[in-house]
């Protein structure tokens, strides 16, 4: 690692305003991903500011027809949650699959969406959820919110306090892991609820992405079959070691099918 | 700067370089040598600690962030001079060979069976991803796990039990 | 033998302190005015060094020196040497370029030592790293085994003509030739053995100590074998007494072959540490090992099996490119050659074999042993070939072996290719492996499986390793530079306590504890009162070390003999105290008795008479009871063995689970069921692995590592793998004091063969017919899909 300055402020507006007087400054949540990228001499911030100390930033809890989760919440309490199990479960499983067990009780919803690694399980959840991204300055929609590979709408100095989910009908996540950093090879949110069906997924492309065609099809008729045919181009896709962007393509595809049989199923 | 917490019971506190990430802080400050570091990545969890009663990968974690709470190693595990039950059982089933990724296996297991005192052993497995092993396939860490989920369930009372002993 | 020990699964003895964290790997330790290192790696593949400036970096806070390879010069430091000369097919030596422990002139990999910095911590020390400016001339690279001799491959060293170290071959080419051209059939195919990266998870550390008063150097190093660095490394590089250096590898976390080799980092330490006048310590980083240790396996072979028309082999030819990596590391040579070459008659009576090996300089790391070491990447070659002529043919795979093995009447058995096997059952070890997998039920359960939409196979590998490195004379005689012995020395206290000092040292394969079991079975005391000590040059007399497989085989061996002497002194001075003859002196569970009478006397009341000598034969024996034995053995062990894999696939993703794996092998005797299960659990894990995960990949145009961290190496996870079926059918070794023959590569051995086989019987519906490892999902799917295409076309 690089030197830094290490803040640990005990209010939102003292983390805030740390960030903001600070030269190069960046938010610490979980830092099960930000921990790494130091370790490797891959970011050099001139100061952390630890969110750690900010009890109001966590927790879980439902807000009429809306899940709402707090950013600093782990992913094991969101895996866990009884609330979300029953509310959102396709919600419950996605963050019970991300990293590994040690991961969860570290990891946050916040830190991992403001950090939009391409593979994180939890843009394709905010996303295909049609959530709502709420911050210490505005309310942002997750469609404008992941607006490239690792980039957000967030201005510098705003901070995410909470991701409200309208809860649907149904949904489900199904994510096919890369082998070596079970990061999402691909992963795939199916979600329908009055305002129609979402399909988001993540791993495939540099950010994660909604698939129109298949939408349309599955709010004529929900049922895996509804896809056939349907086709990701993957001119646009991801193509590494692990996968060709036409083996991602076809597993968008397969996922997507899986995703609403996992819907269907009410898993 | 400056940080307090509680390790194995035992406060400590020390000055150090804010780069300091909480299995450094145990390695060197604290000479608890048990955890080890096996990546730079934050994947082989040799170094996994519980932080608050919950598994973390102590090289995930700046000491910073553990200012203030309780930290447990594979040093604070055993009591009275005995094995805890998830060491006996490593032991008794063969549950490790050169020992390195050992401490982290055996903090991961306690917080797993804490989770799920009775898992199949597809759980077992997979709460086990974080924690890379190149000596033993695993067959006998998951057998470990077993075996010392079923001596804990034998041995620990149940709460109507343990009313009856402390009345 | 004592019943009581011998044979049975005492639990390990060493788990104690590794279970409570009080294990003493190298990282653990820690002394006064300890300084920290950092190596500065090469960030290119290959490029000429037109000058590196240090001043920044030695102006650096908290920096107390920097070195380069011009440094090492200066003092006249050598050359890593490798261990063993392959001698071409024209009669000259390999080629055999220097290796300096930090680069002068070129860096030829990525990850190459350049400088190396020193400081007062760890962090100033990689601060000042980033200080040090290196001028690279970046010239072009050659990662890739198959084109490492293409006429247009940039020369990994300018003083050759090509990038051929050695071509070898094995076998009567001519005999060989005659019998393809009078096959009925010829089954021919073109294989690559994937590169894998060891990846014990303890990564490489060391500390070096110089004492001035003593004129003493202490390296502490994560070795498998002090010894052989310690006389490496004073007789090669540094040129230092032996006498005044010690060498210790303490609680060592995993090896695989990977801490084999004398690495740079032990002799720049070591140099280094009198010139700063304080311990300076080491510990790579994980991306540091996967870029700097030595590598594995990686081979592109073309292999043909002849037969004939009852499907019995007649012959095997069989072309190696064999990829070495830019510098020779210690045992290199040997792996693709020796230990490989040398096993392709498998458990098989194929009358002819021959083999070429060409091994290829790359600008890769250096490719070494690797758990099986040569032994994986022959049984691979000889058991896709088989199960593809059982295909071809249309013979059961299990049928087509039981027409070629070797009969167990047949022993000793002399190979087309220089061995000689002593023992072995491999119908035996077959049939039970057979009804331990249900090969019986199989088809049911494919259909079964189909139903779900999943592919199912079965896939078969027999196996026979050459282990118990190394009748010494036929390893010289082979191009080894060195003995390949064992020592043991047993030491009775004069309270009857045991001492045992082994040259085999024990990283996880459990010493402390089987070695206890020989030496308390054959000198009856309780396995409480024996220590094991291994991994200190100044306490064991002297060690070959540990791996391929040979530590009971050979150290075992050694300390039986030992043993025997102390045995038949003890005699001597029991008959004294006894006041009767020697040969009256009968030894029995720890009793010397004068036969067919009560007087007897405990070997705890013959060593306290040994070190307490006022009623002793002082004129006869010497006083102590202190015995050393050095043991060569007289030929290789063969262990054997038949395993079978069972799979499910998912056409629709690809992804390959091994829905059973089922081993049955032949150690010959085991002393400790538990431990050698152990062993053969690890080296499946790893077995399977290679078939379906690991892959080392260098970018071709840049020559970058691509898999250099767990991000993007698949190491098998907890959940990538089965629990196994295990057993086991042993047949005695003929020729060592314990029968043994040695289980630590086995796994690793016969696994990847018979995974890959399973893989292409659930596939061949479908019309796949090859793939190479590892069969990743992306591979697989990719295999379908071009299938598919072939036949729509």
């Amino acid at each position: 690692m690089y030197a830094f300055n290490y803040h640990r402020p005990d209010s939102l507006e003292a983390a805030i305003g740390l960030l903001r007087t600070c030269e190069d400054g960046l938010f610490l949540a979980g830092g099960q991903t930000l921990l790494q990228s130091l370790r490797q001499r891959l970011a050099q911030p001139s100061d952390l500011i630890d969110l750690g100390a900010l009890p109001e930033l966590s927790g879980i809890r439902r807000e009429g027809d809306q899940l709402v989760i707090g950013a600093m919440t782990r992913h094991a309490e969101v895996a866990a949650s009884d609330l979300v199990r029953q509310s959102i479960p396709a919600l419950a499983a996605l963050a019970a699959g991300i990293g590994d067990a040690q991961v969860r009780n570290m990891g946050t919803l916040g830190g991992s969406i403001a950090n939009n690694d391409p593979a994180a399980d939890y843009p394709a959840g905010v996303l295909g959820l049609g959530a709502t991204v709420v911050t210490s300055e505005r309310e942002l929609a997750a469609d404008e919110f992941f607006t490239g590979m690792f980039e957000t709408a967030l201005e510098p100095g705003e901070l995410i306090r909470e991701v409200r989910f309208p809860i649907p009908r149904r949904a489900g996540y199904v994510k096919f892991a890369q082998p070596a950093s079970r990061y999402a090879l691909v992963g795939v949110m199916v979600a329908e609820s009055a305002a129609g069906v979402r399909v988001a997924v993540t791993g495939a492309g540099p950010c994660v992405f909604r698939v129109p065609a298949m939408e349309q099809a599955l709010a004529q008729d929900f049922q895996p079959q509804a896809l056939d045919g349907i086709e990701v181009p993957a001119d646009e896709l991801n193509d590494d070691l692990h996968a060709s962007a036409e083996y991602r393509a076809h597993l968008v595809g397969v996922l997507a099918r899986r995703a609403v049989k996992a819907a269907l199923a009410g898993l | 700067m400056k940080v307090s917490m509680t390790v194995n019971g035992r406060p400590v506190e020390a000055e150090v370089d804010p780069r300091t990430t909480l299995v450094e802080f145990l390695r060197k400050h604290l000479n608890l040598t048990g955890t080890h570091v096996g990546c730079d990545t934050g994947q082989c969890g040799a170094c996994t600690v519980h932080l608050n009663d919950r598994a973390v990968k102590s090289c995930s974690v700046l000491v910073g962030q553990a200012q203030g709470a309780a930290v447990t190693t594979i040093e604070g595990i055993a009591e009275d001079g005995g094995l805890h039950p998830v060491q006996a059982a490593f032991r008794e089933h063969h549950g490790l060979q050169c020992g390195f990724c050992t401490p982290g296996m055996v903090m991961m297991a306690i917080d797993l069976l804490r989770n799920d005192p009775a898992p199949s052993e597809a759980t077992i497995r997979q709460q086990l991803q974080g924690n890379l092993c190149r000596c033993t396939g695993y067959h006998n860490i998951v057998k470990a796990i077993q075996a010392a989920a079923a001596t804990m369930a034998a041995t620990e009372p149940a709460p109507t039990q343990m009313k009856e002993q402390l009345a | 033998m004592n019943a009581t020990v011998i044979g049975k699964p005492i639990k390990r003895r060493e788990d104690e302190r590794f279970l409570r964290g009080q294990g003493r790997y190298v990282d653990d330790l820690r002394f006064p005015g300890e300084t920290h290192a950092y190596f500065l790696r090469s960030p290119h593949a290959h490029a000429r060094i037109r000058s590196i400036d240090t001043s920044a970096a030695l102006a650096a806070p908290g920096v107390l020196a920097v070195f380069t390879g011009e440094d090492l010069k200066a003092d006249n430091v050598g050359s890593l040497p490798c261990g063993w000369l392959i001698t071409d097919v024209n009669g000259e030596p390999m080629k055999e370029p220097p290796h300096p422990p930090l680069a002068q002139g070129k860096v030829r990999y990525v990850g190459d030592h350049v400088a190396v910095v020193i400081a007062e911590s760890y962090l100033q020390a990689k601060d000042a790293a980033e200080l040090i400016e290196v001028d690279y001339e970046e010239l072009p690279a050659v990662t890739e085994t198959a084109r490492a001799l293409a006429p247009d491959a940039p020369k990994v060293h300018d003083e050759f003509a090509d990038n051929c170290c050695y071509v070898w071959e094995i076998g009567d080419k001519a005999a060989t030739d005659t019998a393809f051209e009078r096959a009925k059939h010829i089954t021919r195919l073109e294989l690559v053995n994937n590169r894998l990266i060891p990846n014990a998870i303890e990564p490489r550390a060391a500390i070096a100590l110089y004492s001035p008063g003593e004129d003493r150097y202490t390296l502490y190093t994560t070795s498998q074998n002090p010894h052989v660095i310690r006389l490496l490394m004073c007789a090669f590089v540094l040129g230092l007494p032996e006498h005044k250096v010690r060498v210790v590898a303490p609680d060592v976390g995993g090896g695989f072959g990977s801490k084999i080799f004398h690495y740079a980092e032990e002799a720049v330490l070591t140099w280094a540490s009198r010139k700063v006048g304080r311990p300076i310590r080491w510990t790579a980083e994980r991306s540091e090992a996967f870029l700097s240790d030595a590598h594995g396996r990686d081979h592109v072979t073309t292999a043909e099996l002849a037969l004939d028309e009852q499907g019995q082999f007649l012959g095997m030819r069989v072309r190696t490119t064999a990829n070495l990596g830019a510098y020779l590391s210690t045992f290199s040579t040997c792996v693709p050659t020796i230990l490989y070459a040398t096993l392709l008659a498998g458990q098989y009576k194929t009358p002819h074999i021959h083999c070429q090996v060409t091994g290829v300089f790359t600008h890769t790391a250096p490719v070494d042993a690797y758990r099986g070491a040569g032994r994986p990447e022959a049984t691979y070659v000889v058991e896709r070939l088989v199960e593809q002529a059982a295909r071809e043919l249309g013979l059961s795979p299990s049928e087509i072996r039981r027409r070629n093995f070797i009969p167990k009447e047949a022993f000793p058995y002399s190979t087309p290719v220089g061995l000689t096997y002593d023992t072995g059952d491999y119908e035996a070890t077959l049939n039970r492996a057979e009804e331990l997998a249900d090969v019986a039920g199989f088809a049911q359960r494919r259909q079964e499986a189909a139903k779900r939409g999943k592919l199912r196979g079965l896939g078969y590998a027999t196996y026979i390793e050459a282990c118990g490195l190394a009748p010494s004379q036929i390893a010289g005689s082979l191009g080894a530079r060195a003995g390949l012995y064992e020592s043991g020395e047993v030491r009775l206290h004069p309270t009857g306590k045991v001492t045992v000092f082994t040259g085999s040292h024990s990283h996880g394969q459990g010493h402390e504890t089987t070695f206890a079991q020989v030496v308390a079975d054959r000198l009856g005391v309780p396995i409480e009162d024996v220590e094991i000590v291994h991994g200190d040059t100044d306490r064991v007399p002297f060690g070959m070390g540990t791996y391929g497989s040979r530590s009971i085989a050979v150290g075992g061996a050694a300390l039986m003999k030992a043993l025997d002497k102390i045995i038949d002194k003890s005699k001597k001075i029991a008959a004294h105290m006894l006041e009767a003859a020697e040969a009256d002196i009968e030894f029995d569970n720890g009793v010397f008795r004068v036969v067919g009478t009560d007087r007897q006397v405990t070997i705890g009341e013959v060593a306290f008479a040994a070190y307490v000598p006022h009623n002793y034969p002082l004129e006869e024996i010497e006083p102590g009871l202190n015995e050393t034995a050095f043991y060569d053995p007289s030929n290789f062990t063969y262990p054997a063995g038949s395993y079978i894999c069972e799979v499910e696939i998912d056409p629709e993703t690809g992804k390959v689970e091994i829905a059973s794996f089922t081993a049955v092998d032949d150690f010959g005797n085991v002393i400790n069921p538990m431990i050698v299960e152990g062993q053969v659990h690890g080296g499946l894990a790893q077995g399977i692995g290679q078939a379906l995960l690991e892959n080392c990949v260098y970018d071709p145009d840049s020559g970058q590592l691509v898999t250099g961290s767990y991000m993007d190496y698949t190491m098998p996870r907890a959940d990538d793998l089965p629990s196994f079926q295990i057993d086991m059918h042993g047949t005695p070794c003929t020729h060592n004091p314990l029968g043994v023959k040695g289980c630590g590569a086995a796994g690793a051995i016969g696994a990847p063969a018979a995974v890959m086989n399973a893989v292409l019987d659930a596939l061949r519906p479908l019309g796949v017919t090859h793939l190479d490892m590892p069969a990743t999902p992306h591979r697989v799917w990719q295999a379908i899909q071009q299938a598919k295409q072939q036949q729509a076309a």
